[in-house]
Order: C-alpha cells, then structure tokens, then sequence
C-alpha cells in the first residue's frame, strides 16, 4: 500500500463514520423527548454531515477519478463503507442515542485534538474545525449521562443497559491496521494506544459521577476495516441512496 | 409609536382605554390591561402557530435521510431546525400570556388546539421539500410579513425574528424547484406534481374568504391580524405566479389569468369542501402527525422525568 492509498483509506474512513453517525443522528428529528433536544441533536447531525463532506471531499481529491464528495456519499456499495460499526448502531432509546454519543465524542474528542498536529494539512484543517465542535457533543453527552444515570430509577436502569449493549462496539475505536501505521510513520495519521488510555480514564470519571457501573464484557465486535458491517448498514443505505439510486442521471 | 402611559393613567384598566391604545398603534405588552377575550385570541392564534411549526418538522424530516446530496441534507437539516426554533419562540411568546407549554401541548394532543392545515398533507417525492419551502413557507411569510405588526409586543417581536429565517427557505425551496425542472423528465415531473398537490393547499393556508371567517372580526379590531384572508392570499398569489412561469411550472388552475384593469391575478375558487373536511379531522395525515407528536412525547415522559428529579436533587446538594 502506497502512502497514497494510506491517505486516502484514512480519510474515507474518517468521512464514512461522520456520514453515517449524522445519519442515525438526523432519523431524531422530531422525535426527541424535548424541542430542545430536537434542536441540539440536530445540530450534532450538522456537524457530522458537514464533517463528512469535508474528509470525502479530500478523498476525491486524493483519488483524483473525477468523482465528487457526493459520488463517495451516495454511490458506494456496502463493503466499501469504512465507518465504525457503532455509528451504525440504531437510535434505540434515548439513553441508546446518548450512549452511542458518550463512547463516540470522547474518542473523538481526544482524537481530532492528535490529528490537529497531523503532518497532512488537510488533516490538521479539518480536525481543528472537529475539535472545537466534538467539545459540545462531548459536554452534551456526558452531561445527559450524568442525569439518566442519576435522576430516576428508570433512567438509570435505562442508562446502564444502553452502556452495556454498546460496549462492545467499541474496541473498534482503537484497531489499527496498515493503514494507520503507513502514516503513522510519516507523523499523519494518530496512535490509537494512548487514544485508548485517554478514553478510558475520562469515561470511568463519568460513569462514576453518573453512579454507572463500568462495563465488564470482554466480546469486542469488529469489522469496519474491511467493510464486513452488521445488518443495520444495508438499510441505511438503502434509504440514503434511494434517490441517486433510483435516478443515476439526475443532478440535484 | 408608543405612547407615555401617564397619559392615560387614570383609566388604564378598562376595555375602552385598551381600543384607545391600539386605535394608537401602541403595542400591548404582557402586563398591560387587555380583554380576556383579545387574551383567548391570542392564545388560540399564537399556540396554533407554534404547533404549526413544529408538526411541520414531520413532512419535511420525512425526506432527510433521503436527500440526494450532502449540501442538500444540511440544508434541509437546518430548515427543521429553525421551524422547531421558531416553535420554541412562540411557546415561549404565548407563556407571557399565562398558558405553559405543557398545557399548550396537552390541548393540542386533545384536538382543542390547532395547527396549519397544510401540514395533513404528505410529502411524496423530493421536490415536495422544494414545494414546501417555496409554497407553503411562501405563504406563511405573506402572513407573518404583516404579523410583524400585530397589536401583541413578544408575537410581534417573534415574528420579525421568525421572518428572516422564513425568506431563506423560501429560496432554498425555489431552488429545489428551479434545479429539478432544469433537470431530467424524470425531474421535471415530480416537480410539476408536486406543484399540482401543493398549490391549492397553500392558498388555503389563509384561510376561509373574509365573510366566511369567525375569529377575523375581532382579530382585525384588535390588530392582532392586520390584513385580511384575501388580502394576503392575494397578495401570495400575485408574487408566486411569476416564479412559477419563470422556471417552467403549470399552476394547476384553469381559471387562473391576469387581470390587466386590477393589476392582479383572478384565480379559480378554492374547494372549501376538502378544506373543512380536512379542518374536521378527515385529511391524509392528520391521525398520523398528531399520532405520531403523542407516540415520541410520551416516549420522553421518562427523560423529562429524569431531567426534573435530577434538577431537583442537583439543587439540594447546593443548598
Ligand atoms: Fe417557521
Ligand atoms: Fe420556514
């Protein structure tokens, strides 16, 4: 694999779990137990789409065959979607939703704030912009945490069960395959072992505050890297790319 | 236009001071004396706006996980966005009149509150986004443009807060329009369609004809509304008729003509018939939309809960 084919397959990746967490984020839309949370998880679902145009944009650009951002977006096949398999994972219950957030903005957040340093300028840009925006879906997750796991018998319970069904998709945040090394070399891409301490001690802080019990489970779920995903993703698809699907000629 | 109240101190508390103020154009603000009736009014008219903004979230995030780009899928992320935004400012101008939120909700999940009719319609194919941010916010500028003036200080304010936002999706509706009918046959068919099922019920959006209007007698008098039914969708008529033509789009009304002597468009009458019925209850969404308002707010009964207790048990340790 050339450095190249390394960047490219790093920047799809990073655009592919924008596309798709923005994509269960944005299925909330009026269904959210307050307006308010309409509107804030609304505004998490802009930022990961416009996340996503801006990586998948790069990756055109560094396929350089003509294709755009929304090519990338819209006309792909399900095995070569990169994104995380948690980002695919169904809304569920609110508390799922906040959940699927917490493990997801943490990771981000100590992620992009590495990346910032990337020797790729692209890179660097993109995750500045991320960085500033993954504080407020980070504060916003944790702060929901701290509340369902703390306010009612039922929120609580509810919080612990969205933590414990998710957990084990998260050992996937930290993979690291050739990909990651290629670049690691040349200072672009970010060393998922320290990401991995970082996450953990902030997410043990929170789950403590929220009275939540740390997930135990060993199983870890993989399979993003090679584009193996779970039932979920053939449906999102279906449903994002009806439209292109349906009519290839047509420009929107 | 306001007027120091020193004035008309001695008297301030009757209803005919009260027509004084507004015959003077004065604002009335949410401590001022006002008829409980002009208070009802208000009520009714403002929860039924907020309502309305935010059951319009539904046809409209209908199509989200569906637009066809990711410029497109911002945009009309955003749009909601502000709808549920203008809901909340509504709510928050019809509290200063004594109701809360949660009655205003309750109401409306009793079917003793309204919202606009237009949203018991579906949206059927992509350009009914491009429909509704042209045609239906269209409309809903005409009337808020001239509520920007309505006799009540925190509605007026709210509308010329809404109002702005209101202009920019009506430009990103007509683009969706303008884009599909420069597009394929395919295109340009579901952009016509969609014109076909949404013009007539914009032009309801402004309800019945003057003489046919219950609640406009008083709404006028008060200048809580300060244009009529028919004025306004007149107004609509003859600024959309051009867009229309402009990109291509038949307006589904063989009646429609320009009337060269009164510099406006005369148009074919409206079926008052679908437009009751759809009021009464018997439209194709209405069951669906305000279902599906109950279905996700009980399903946040428990988060709400959750929010309060730990609220209250947050304060506590404070103490
Ligand atoms: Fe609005
Ligand atoms: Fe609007």
């Amino acid at each position: 694999m050339t450095t190249k084919e390394a960047l490219y397959n790093y920047s799809l990746r990073m655009g592919d779990n924008a596309l798709i967490l923005g994509h269960r984020l944005s299925e909330w839309c009026s269904k959210a137990p307050i307006i308010e949370e309409d509107l804030a998880l609304t505004n998490v679902a802009l930022d990961m789409i416009g996340r996503a145009q801006a990586f998948l944009k790069y990756s055109a650009i560094l396929k350089n065959e003509g294709q755009t951002e929304d090519d990338l977006a819209y006309c792909r096949s399900e095995k070569e979607y990169h994104n995380h398999l948690i980002t695919e994972q169904p809304n569920g219950d609110f508390a799922h939703t906040i959940a699927r957030q917490l493990y997801i903005s943490i990771f981000e957040y100590h992620f992009f704030s590495h990346l910032e340093q990337s020797a790729d300028v692209e890179f660097a840009a993109i995750a500045a912009k991320a960085v500033k925006e993954v504080k407020y879906h980070r504060e916003h997750a944790i702060d929901w945490t701290i509340r369902l796991g703390d306010g009612t018998a039922e929120s609580h319970k509810r919080m612990q069960a969205a933590i414990n069904d998710l957990w084990m998709w998260t050992g996937e945040l930290f993979e690291m395959d050739e990909v990651d090394t290629i670049l690691l070399k040349d200072g672009i891409s970010v060393d998922l072992a320290p990401i991995r301490d970082l996450w953990k001690k902030e997410l043990d802080k929170v789950l403590l505050e929220a009275m939540l019990v740390f997930p135990e489970a060993e199983y870890m779920q993989s399979g993003s890297r090679k584009g193996i995903h779970t039932e979920n993703m053939g449906h999102i698809l279906s449903e994002m790319q009806y439209l292109q699907r349906a009519y290839p000629d047509a420009k929107w | 236009m306001y007027v120091s109240k020193q004035k008309h101190m001695h008297n301030e508390h009757t209803d005919e001071h009260f027509q004084f103020r507004i015959d003077n154009g004065e604002y009335i603000e949410p401590r001022d004396y006002m008829p409980e009736a002009y208070r009802k009014n208000l009520i009714r008219q403002i929860s039924q706006h907020a309502h309305s903004e935010v059951i319009g979230m539904q046809p409209e995030g209908n199509w989200i996980t569906r637009a066809p780009s990711l410029r497109s899928k911002q945009i009309l992320l955003a749009k909601i966005q502000d709808e549920g935004g203008h809901g909340l400012y509504l709510y928050s101008a019809a509290e200063t009149l004594g109701v809360s939120r949660t009655e205003m909700i309750e109401q409306l999940h009793a079917g003793k509150a309204k919202y606009s009719n237009i949203f018991n319609y579906p949206s059927l194919n992509w350009a009914d986004i491009g429909a509704i941010g042209w045609l239906v916010d269209g409309a809903a500028i005409v009337n808020q443009v001239s509520l920007q003036r309505t006799s009540y200080g925190p509605y007026s304010r709210a509308m010329v807060r809404i109002c702005k936002e209101e202009s920019f999706h009506q430009r990103q509706g007509y683009e969706i329009m303008a884009t599909m009918m420069k597009g394929t046959k395919d295109q340009q068919a579901m952009a016509q369609d969609a014109m076909n099922r949404w013009w007539w019920p914009a032009l309801m959006m402004f309800g019945p004809h003057d003489t046919d209007s219950p609640h406009s007698k008083d709404a006028m008098k008060w200048k809580i509304k300060r244009e009529t039914n028919d004025e306004l969708r007149q107004k609509f008529i003859d600024k959309t008729i051009p867009q229309a033509e402009l990109i291509g789009l038949t307006v589904p009304d063989k009646d429609l003509k320009w009337n060269e002597a009164a510099k406006k468009y005369d148009h074919g009458e409206i079926n008052w018939e679908e437009f009751y019925s759809v009021i009464k209850g018997d439209g194709p969404c209405n069951k669906q939309r305000l279902s599906h308002h109950i279905k996700y707010h009980e399903d946040g009964v428990w988060v709400r809960e959750a929010a309060e207790a730990h609220k209250l048990k947050t304060n506590l340790s404070v103490v």
